[in-house]
């Protein structure tokens, strides 16, 4: 089904394409679905009327439960996961390789060492994680860590001009200096820093509150619509430098400005709740074979994204309570089959 | 061009060709004679040569023979192989960040290495690295087959690197659960992950030696193949290729050559991805050319790196993963730099 739609008013014309909306409108009612059981669930079950009831009664013993603890967490997931799978569609647009996530930009990978070498000197000067680190410490060196990651790979790839190519070359040689940097810093510290620091590289949605959620709904806020704009110019990106050129792109800053907002978008994500594991690459590639579209479609993918991350965090939280995996594990456990799925049906 | 002025042509550039492999060779022995000779204890040249021809029990003797000498045949051993497969994988693949962990080897030998650690409580190195082979094996054949079912009349490249990426990232949260939850676990896991070539004996050089030989024999053979297929399937099928005879030897060459080297030495695959962009360069996109320019590459590049990292940190050692990277990463983003890529 590759039905479009035109809608026309007064001198502005779009093509919807049916499939697409309809896979849009799915996902978010599964996100709404997803976001309401995961306020039910948990060590206290509750009702969707004791969650309701909860919610607009500030004295009730549930309004704690739900406004502090589940929904910031559910929300702080969800943005997450939606700017995780929108980054990674941009830059797979952009490097037309399905291969390619935020970490070909350095984000993830420089937040790693940050957080990592945070982690580990902590550990190691005052024997334990402070609360001071792990609430604000950790957000900031992940997002100063993952800009420097993004602004090392992109100075490094910049040559008179920016060839998507080189980029994601460039990308490749810094996140394997940043990776084994982390690895190594993880050698040298006491082992159960080590697993404290294997929790936050591997993504957790773990005692995050309302001020994780703000920072992250206000960059989304900016950076979406930003993202959308160049749409039209991420369709034309992949026809290739020279003929996108020859339709009147200006190629340099139109893809300027998508990497900037892939960058932001995954430093931010990254810094809230670390590098959850496969969200930016899978999510888009979900998208793509669910639309049938012939590049990552952005709003499909960062839809997508949310439903992966707060589906894995309702697993994360619930299936072994009350021991709480970190969400990275459970994204890539329900995101890998279902990519695999989707690659098997797609034969012929 | 007509023919009498071609065969002269054809016949400078192999010249040329055997020239750069005879240098790379020499480069490699070079590399093997540093890595014998420095270290936390520096053997003269003379000791070394005579520890290898008539040992007679010096302390030099046993240096050279019990640590260096396996640790630096295992390190061309892991280098040849690796950058061999790397090779083999981004030919494959037609994708030039295809690296030789793409099938889901290196995911694979972590996950069953630690779980058998957790499960079994295994604590002998030789044991882990069989198992360490297994799960590369298993998790290679479980890509390879969806890659299979995923693409029409044979793996695409897409679909195999999809796969293998799944993959890959399945078993990486697998094993991130098990070493969370077991602190032995993550104890071995994080130091076989940064990768190293020390503290392997003989015993597991004759462990992973077959597998490796088996693998270039396998590379070699597909090496043909593998020039008619870069020109795209349909000319290849044109040109009498039987495409998914091609595709599984590539693959189970590319198996046995990272699935052996990682499950011995650790997650080292970056050597892998950067050894062909190194080799393209010198030899042109004829496979017969670049898997043995890449290997030679690889076993250089990896014993050189091993040797940075005895000296750079004394009196401990840097793990050659960790040197590889700082060491080649920027050698691979300068050389991205400088020219125009070569492309798949």
């Amino acid at each position: 089904m590759t039905t479009t739609l035109p809608l026309r008013t007064r001198g502005l014309s779009w093509r919807v394409r049916v499939r697409g909306v309809a896979v849009a409108l799915i996902g978010l009612l599964l996100l709404a679905l997803l976001m309401a059981l995961n306020m039910r669930l948990g060590d206290i079950q509750m009702s969707l009327a004791e969650v309701v009831s909860g919610a607009f009664d500030v004295h009730s013993p549930a309004h704690f439960v739900i406004m502090e603890l589940r929904l910031p967490r559910a929300l702080t997931g969800a943005l997450v996961g939606a700017a995780l799978a929108l980054s990674g569609a941009i830059i797979q647009s952009i490097a037309r390789n399905p291969l390619a996530s935020p970490e070909i930009l350095g984000v993830t990978t420089g937040a790693s060492v940050t957080v990592v070498a945070g982690v580990v000197a902590s550990g190691s000067v005052t024997g334990g994680t402070s609360g001071l680190l792990t609430s604000l410490g950790i957000p900031a060196l992940a997002l100063v860590g993952g800009l420097i990651g993004a602004a090392v790979v992109y100075g490094l790839a910049w040559r008179r001009g920016l060839d998507g190519y080189r980029l994601v070359l460039v990308g490749i040689g810094v996140s394997a200096v940043f990776t084994n940097v982390k690895f190594w810093l993880l050698t040298i510290g006491d082992v159960t820093d080590t697993g404290r620091a294997m929790v936050w590289i591997t993504g957790s949605l773990n005692s995050r509150g309302w001020e994780h959620v703000t920072p992250t709904a206000l960059a989304l806020a900016v950076l979406v619509p930003l993202a959308l704009l160049g749409t039209r110019s991420l369709d034309a990106l992949r026809f290739g430098d020279d003929t996108v050129t020859a339709l009147g792109v200006r190629v340099n800053p139109a893809r300027a400005l998508m990497i900037l907002s892939a960058v932001l978008l995954s430093a931010v994500a990254t810094a809230a709740a670390g590098p959850i594991a496969f969200v930016a690459l899978a999510s888009p590639q979900i998208a793509l074979r669910l639309t049938r579209s012939a590049h990552p479609p952005l709003l499909c993918s960062a839809i997508i994204g949310a439903v992966l991350t707060t589906a894995a965090d309702l697993v994360a939280r619930t299936a072994f309570s009350p021991i709480e995996l970190p969400v990275g594990i459970v994204t890539a456990v329900l995101g890998a089959p279902y990519l695999i799925h989707l690659i098997w049906r797609s034969r012929k | 061009m007509s023919a009498t002025t071609l065969a002269p042509r054809l016949h400078g550039i192999r010249h040329r060709r055997i020239t750069v492999l005879l240098a790379l060779l020499a480069a490699v022995v070079v590399a093997v004679v540093l890595s014998v000779t420095i270290g936390s204890k520096p053997v003269p040249l003379g000791d070394a040569w005579h520890a290898l021809t008539a040992p007679t029990g010096t302390e030099n003797d046993l240096v050279i023979r019990s640590l260096r000498l396996p640790r630096t045949v295992l390190g061309v051993l892991a280098g040849i192989a690796l950058g061999v497969a790397g090779a083999l994988m981004q030919g494959h693949t037609r994708n030039p960040l295809a690296d030789p962990g793409l099938l889901g080897v290196t995911q694979g030998a972590a996950f069953a290495m630690v779980s058998s650690i957790i499960l079994l409580g295994v604590s002998n190195l030789l044991v882990y690295i069989w198992f360490g082979l297994a799960g590369a094996l298993v998790a290679s054949v479980a890509v390879f087959a969806l890659g299979m079912a995923g693409g029409r009349g044979g793996p695409t490249p897409v679909t195999l690197a999809l796969a293998g990426t799944a993959v890959s990232a399945l078993l990486a949260a697998l094993t991130s659960a098990v070493v969370l939850l077991d602190e032995q676990a993550m104890d071995v896991f994080r130091f076989w992950q940064a990768g190293s070539i020390s503290a392997r004996g003989a015993d597991v050089v004759w462990q992973v030696a077959p597998f490796i030989l088996a693998g270039l024999v396998l590379a070699m053979v597909n090496a043909p193949g593998l020039n008619a297929l870069s020109l795209g399937e349909d000319v290849a099928r044109s040109l009498g290729q039987n495409i998914m005879w091609t595709r599984t030897i590539g693959v189970a060459a590319v198996t046995l050559l990272s699935g052996a080297a990682v499950a011995a030495c650790g997650s080292l695959a970056f050597i892998g991805l950067i050894v062909p962009h190194l080799a393209r360069p010198l030899s042109g996109p004829d496979h017969r050319w670049l898997l043995p320019y890449s290997g030679l590459i690889g076993a250089g590049l990896l014993l050189l790196a091993d040797v940075i990292g005895r000296v750079v940190a004394p009196p401990g050692e840097l793990e050659v993963g960790v040197v590889l990277a700082l060491m080649g990463a920027p050698f691979f983003v300068a050389l991205v730099r400088r020219r125009k890529p070569v492309r798949l």
